[in-house]
């Protein structure tokens, strides 16, 4: 024991280089998937690789990833936030009421975001305030949010956002390159190192894996949670804007269901959705890879409730196949 | 030895012999053998860690033996599963009773085999009037149409017996049921396993109680460090002898504890209570000081300890730490403070599993290793790899998933993970439970070194020698009060285990 | 008196009472035993979804593809209808139950076998169950005159004064209430979702027990498709859309415990009835029926902070003296 002492045994800080651990990755699986899924598309269809098309196709998923970020935090700490969808809709409900009231640009911009932090808000005091299940509190307030947009607007739409507002959604940073790309990236970028670069993702991971654990640790549990789902309503606010602005109306039952495909990505890009584990750059190939089927079943004229067969299919099957998987590696273990 | 205590003309019940069970890095059963005899009581005495819990296991078909047999009757057979062990009649009564509290008592005694009318449906009227008759043979005065939640502890176990009686157990063990009773209710205990024995029950009674084990048990059974060393007949033995089987190796010579100058008081304690968990406890730890808190499991003195830091909170009380007075409210803010807490459930308190090494040490220093927020890496396995090597850690590399450690090695990251902070007070709880005997001598060696570099530390501990080899000062605890005070050149373990149990100075 | 308010379901009760009488006093009519027959059974199809949900959320589980099964059953049953009048309606309300049951044991299995959670194993079927319907539809939509009278006539159907439809509903609240109450599998759905660790030690198979509650929710669901298709006379793609959140909020209201093994078949039924109640009534006092959705989700959250607050357990007792209540 003391000669352990006098010599310390040396811990090398990494054993396997950063590459060779990439390369076994779950993203680096996605990237493969993504490209065959490319090329696919390219043979399928001759229209596929025209640059104004491919820049058509990246509006299947902007909307959605924006969300989907933040969701993978949620997910990643061990909750889940089913009211994105009806956020989007109260949001934009808000913004085409700011609208009949005679608020420009600016201030429409405000009320979305305005709106979808107060959402996300709502959803945090009452699972971190109150400790409820995020399950049920967000199956309770994915009512209410569109509930309150129905009572608001009833069967009817609000339209008539000024010209200015249409940027958004329909506008373009730079030739094929849309506000709604270049947000992405921004956020994939923010999102990104939040969450790997930063005291706050760590926290994050911390939670996801061992909440008691993170606590006795000093994480300051509540507050970390209460902070992610501000950021999805946030987002989702984002979100919202950028739709309405694309739609260039309201209805309340916009972005029905957006909730599923939000989570899918997320599972998809390798999230672990009882949490602890997933990265950004593996959300951002699962929004590429949706984004691609679905445009690719656009070009085969495929109806987009088919699409969500294999959405559903997608979301089942990316989970099971890792336990399927492990499950057949142990198996010949033995 | 056993020739001579065993009644010949009686068959065991059950019998086990040769048992081992291995965990990674502890042996926690060595080649224990025990055998139950129809209408004798047997008691297992031992320290925390001595193996109890494991052979209860195994009995009741939980964990499965590396080796040994097991005979019911004389038959050769195995419990794969808990259903099969309570199949041939083998049923355990635990310290936490493992009942349904939203179901009723009655349902509670017979889920799983309850009586049903022709139509195949379960009989209700019968199954309660059953379950009241069952009671009453165990002489409890329950309702069996309420719910259990609504019942005590002591009822609960009442009911647990009653199942055990329900399906007709030939073996019933019984894990510490007096813990949590009070007089009465024990005496009651005791009345009902006189009658088990009159039907003919073979009974396992694990208590760490010398005055109730000599007021019911026939026979002992010692265990030590996950072996037996005695066994014979109650009537044969003496109290002081059961506590130096018990206790058994030579205290002192193992521990690496120095003596330290104590210096002035560094936290203070003074008042603090709790509705339901502890009440007046006060005391004073000194700079440079190991203070010991000895006291049974379910004592009261790690849920004192988390409501030092925040977890929980206390109904009064005061903590001074150097002279100032402290409120904490979360662990984020002790740890800011000074005062740390290593837990004692490792797995589920301590460790994060699915996070690296390095990053288990550094998360309640992530302030100081980062910059404005951001992570700086570099900072960060500079300061997992000080201490980690300080512990003497074994692993393959900073950046494996804790998950993938041996037991002590665990320890060790956590133990790492709270010093990283620089504490003023550590609160170590149970800091070698379940670990191996190398990582437990590295993990005593450095809080000794703690000690001597001036850190006040609390050692809550369960096993007499830790205490008596690392503890400048003993506290003893018991239900949820001090029950005795200790200067390091006063301890014995004999004086410890009575003021644990609550045994008056014998003859 | 005071105990009496704590139990769950007569303080559901007495709520539904007063609200009864709240909307009697603008509308003298509503209490009418005539439009109080008629709201139960408007009511009837939710009574029926939220006995199976409350099997499966009493296994700490949940199901939310039941209003995609009701849809997909209902348009097969209809389907069916169409193809060949002919066939005997108990064949085909047969027919769906089985349909259904098979479609909730997808959901079972991929819980029991695969350990997937429930919440994403019954997401997604929702949105397959959906997808095909419409593949099996071709969205095309079936319509009244589509349906034989025989298969449109049956939840009409009087019987001792009162609808098939609200006599079916009585005839599953009994079933269930005898399911629940009397058979083991019943106990074992309480004994699964109240500890799940100690029914293992009483032999039960907890991944068994999920999978035969999905199995239940399903086949209700399935005669809840037959039932809804008939009593509207049209099957498509949407049909019941959303329904899943009534369903659920029916439950929580009727204080069935989303952190399982807590509920009765007295709650669910409540539970539903109170939904029922509002839907009914809000046309009535001159409220947009667009408010029900923002109404459910509000009483949801109420419900299951109301929930969290009884639920709460004591800590361990240590001190004597506290134990001595």
């Amino acid at each position: 024991m003391a000669e352990a002492h006098l010599s310390p045994r040396i811990i090398p800080d990494r054993l396997r280089s950063r590459s060779s651990r990439a390369l076994k990755s779950w993203e680096s699986l996605l990237l493969v998937v993504a490209l065959l899924i490319f090329a696919f598309n390219s043979f399928a269809s001759p229209y596929f690789l025209d640059p104004w098309n491919l820049s058509d196709a990246t509006f299947n998923f902007t909307e959605k990833a924006l969300i989907a970020f933040a969701m993978a935090l949620v997910i990643i700490s061990g909750e889940i936030d089913l009211s994105v969808a009806s956020i989007i809709a109260l949001t934009s409900t808000a913004m085409g009421l700011a609208v009949t009231m005679g608020a420009d640009t600016p201030v429409l911009v405000l009320v979305g975001l305005g709106t979808g932090l107060l959402c996300g808000m709502v959803n945090g005091l009452l699972i971190t305030g109150l400790g409820l299940p995020s399950i049920v509190v967000t199956i309770g307030t994915m009512s209410l949010f569109r509930g309150l947009s129905f009572i608001i607007l009833g069967d009817k739409a609000y339209t008539g956002y000024p010209e200015s507002f249409a940027f958004f959604g329909q506008g373009y940073v730079w030739w094929v390159f849309s506000f709604e790309l270049a947000l992405f990236v921004v956020t994939a970028i923010v999102f990104g190192v939040l969450l790997h670069k930063t005291n706050f993702g760590r926290s994050v991971y911390a939670i996801g894996n061992n909440q008691t654990a993170a606590l006795f640790s000093g994480v300051r549990v509540g507050r970390v949670k209460f902070i992610l789902f501000l950021l999805t309503g946030l987002m989702a606010g984002i979100a919202s804007i950028c739709l309405t602005s694309r739609l260039g109306s309201t209805r309340p039952s916009i972005a029905l269901g957006v909730e599923l495909e939000v989570v899918t990505m997320v599972v998809l890009g390798g999230v672990s959705i009882l949490g602890g584990s997933g990265t950004i750059p593996g959300v951002v190939l699962a929004a590429f890879i949706m984004g691609m089927v679905t445009f690719g079943f656009g070009l085969l004229n495929v109806p987009g409730i088919v699409m969500s067969i294999f959405i559903g299919v997608l979301l089942i099957s990316v989970i099971a196949l890792p336990i399927l998987w492990s499950r057949a590696r142990r198996r010949m273990a033995h | 030895m056993l020739q001579e205590t065993t009644p010949l003309r009686m068959k065991p019940a059950i019998t086990l012999e040769g048992i081992s069970k291995s965990f990674p890095g502890v042996k926690a059963l060595s080649d224990v053998s025990l055998s139950l005899y129809p209408g004798s009581v047997t008691a297992l005495i031992g320290e925390n860690g001595a193996g109890k819990s494991t052979l209860v296991k195994i009995l009741t078909g939980i964990y499965q033996p590396d080796g040994g047999t097991i005979r019911v009757n004389g038959i050769e057979t195995q419990f794969p599963t808990a259903m099969a062990a309570s199949r041939h009649g083998v049923t355990a009564i635990h310290q936490e009773t493992v009942l349904f509290d939203e179901l009723s008592v009655a349902e509670n005694i017979f889920l799983g085999h309850a009586p049903r009318n022709r139509f195949g449906l379960i009989d209700w009227k019968t199954l309660n009037g059953n379950a009241r008759e069952l009671l009453a043979r165990v002489g409890a005065d329950i309702d069996p149409t309420i719910r259990l939640r609504d019942l005590g502890i002591a009822n609960k176990h009442m009911v647990a017996i009653a199942r055990a009686l329900s399906i007709d157990a030939g073996v019933v063990i019984m894990d510490e049921p007096t813990a949590a009773l009070s007089h009465k209710e024990i005496h009651e205990l005791y009345e009902l396993i006189d009658r088990l024995k009159a039907d003919g029950k073979a009974i396992l009674f694990i208590s760490h109680k010398f005055d109730e084990i000599f007021r019911i048990a026939d026979r002992y059974t010692v265990f030590r460090d996950g072996g037996m060393v005695g066994e014979g007949l109650i009537a044969d033995v003496d109290q002081d002898r059961l506590v130096k089987m018990m206790v058994g190796r030579d205290v002192g010579q193992v521990f690496p504890k120095v003596d330290v100058d104590i210096g002035e008081p560094v936290l203070t304690v003074s008042g603090y209570r709790h509705p339901t968990e502890f009440e007046d406890i006060h005391f004073e730890l000194r700079r440079g000081e190991i203070l010991g808190f000895y006291g049974l499991i379910g004592a009261g003195r790690s849920e004192f300890m988390q409501s030092l830091i925040g977890i929980t909170r206390p109904s009064a009380g005061a903590v001074k730490l150097d002279g100032k007075v402290l409120v904490i409210r979360s662990p984020a803010e002790a740890i800011e403070a000074g005062i740390v807490y290593v837990p004692e459930e490792r797995g589920r308190q301590g460790a994060i599993i699915g996070l690296s090494i390095f990053q288990n040490v550094t998360l309640p220093s992530l302030h100081r290793t980062s910059r404005s927020g951001f992570l700086k890496l570099a900072n960060e396995f500079a300061l997992a790899r000080e201490y980690t090597q300080r512990l003497d850690l074994r692993a393959a590399s900073l950046d494996q998933d804790v998950g993938t450690l041996s037991g002590g090695n665990q320890q060790k990251v956590v133990i790492a993970k709270w010093l990283a902070t620089q504490p003023k007070v550590i609160i170590l709880d149970e800091p070698t439970k379940g670990i191996d005997i190398g990582s437990k001598a590295a993990v005593h060696a450095f809080m000794s070194e703690l000690a001597g570099q001036g850190l006040s530390v609390i050692m809550v501990s369960s096993e007499i020698p830790e205490i008596m080899g690392m503890a400048d000062r003993v506290i003893v605890m018991r239900e949820g009060r001090i029950a005795g005070r200790f200067e390091r050149s006063e301890l014995t373990a004999e004086k410890l285990v009575r003021a644990a149990a609550g045994i008056v100075e014998a003859a | 008196m005071a105990k009496l308010l704590k139990n769950r379901e007569i303080l559901l009760v007495l709520a539904i009472i007063v609200l009864v009488f709240a909307i009697a006093l603008r509308f003298p009519g509503f209490i009418e035993p005539a439009n109080l027959a008629r709201v139960y059974n408007d009511t009837s199809i939710l009574i029926i979804l939220a006995l199976g949900q409350m099997a499966v959320i009493l296994t700490r589980c949940i199901d939310l593809s039941m209003a995609a099964n009701l849809a997909l059953s209902g348009m097969v049953a209809a389907m069916i209808n169409a193809a060949f009048p002919g066939v005997p309606i108990p064949m085909v309300i047969l027919t769906v139950v089985a349909l259904g049951a098979a479609l909730g044991s997808i959901n079972g299995l991929l819980v029991w076998k695969l350990d997937i959670p429930p919440i994403v194993v019954t997401l997604g079927t929702l949105t397959i169950f959906r997808g095909t319907i419409f593949l099996l539809s071709n969205g095309a939509w079936i319509n009244a005159h589509q349906m034989s009278d025989a298969f449109k006539a049956l939840p009409r159907a009087s019987f001792a004064g009162f609808p098939i439809l609200s006599w079916l509903s009585v005839a599953a609240i009994a079933a269930i209430y005898v399911l629940m109450t009397r058979t083991p599998i019943g106990r074992a759905f309480f004994a699964v979702g109240g500890n799940p660790h100690a029914a293992v030690y009483t032999g039960i198979d907890v991944g068994r027990t999920r999978f035969l509650a999905y199995c239940l929710s399903g086949a209700l669901a399935g005669l809840a498709g037959y039932l809804w298709v008939s009593r509207y006379a049209v099957a498509y793609v949407d049909i019941a859309a959303g329904f899943e959140l009534d369903i659920i909020a029916a439950c929580v209201i009727g204080g069935i415990s989303i952190a399982g093994g807590i509920g009765s078949v007295a709650g669910a039924v409540l539970g539903s009835l109170f939904l029922g109640v509002i839907k009914n009534a809000l046309p009535v006092i001159n409220i947009s029926p667009f408010a029900q959705l923002a109404i459910s989700g509000t009483v949801i959250i109420i419900a299951v902070a109301v929930n969290a607050r009884t639920e709460k357990r004591k800590g361990r007792v240590i001190l004597k003296k506290a134990e001595a209540v």
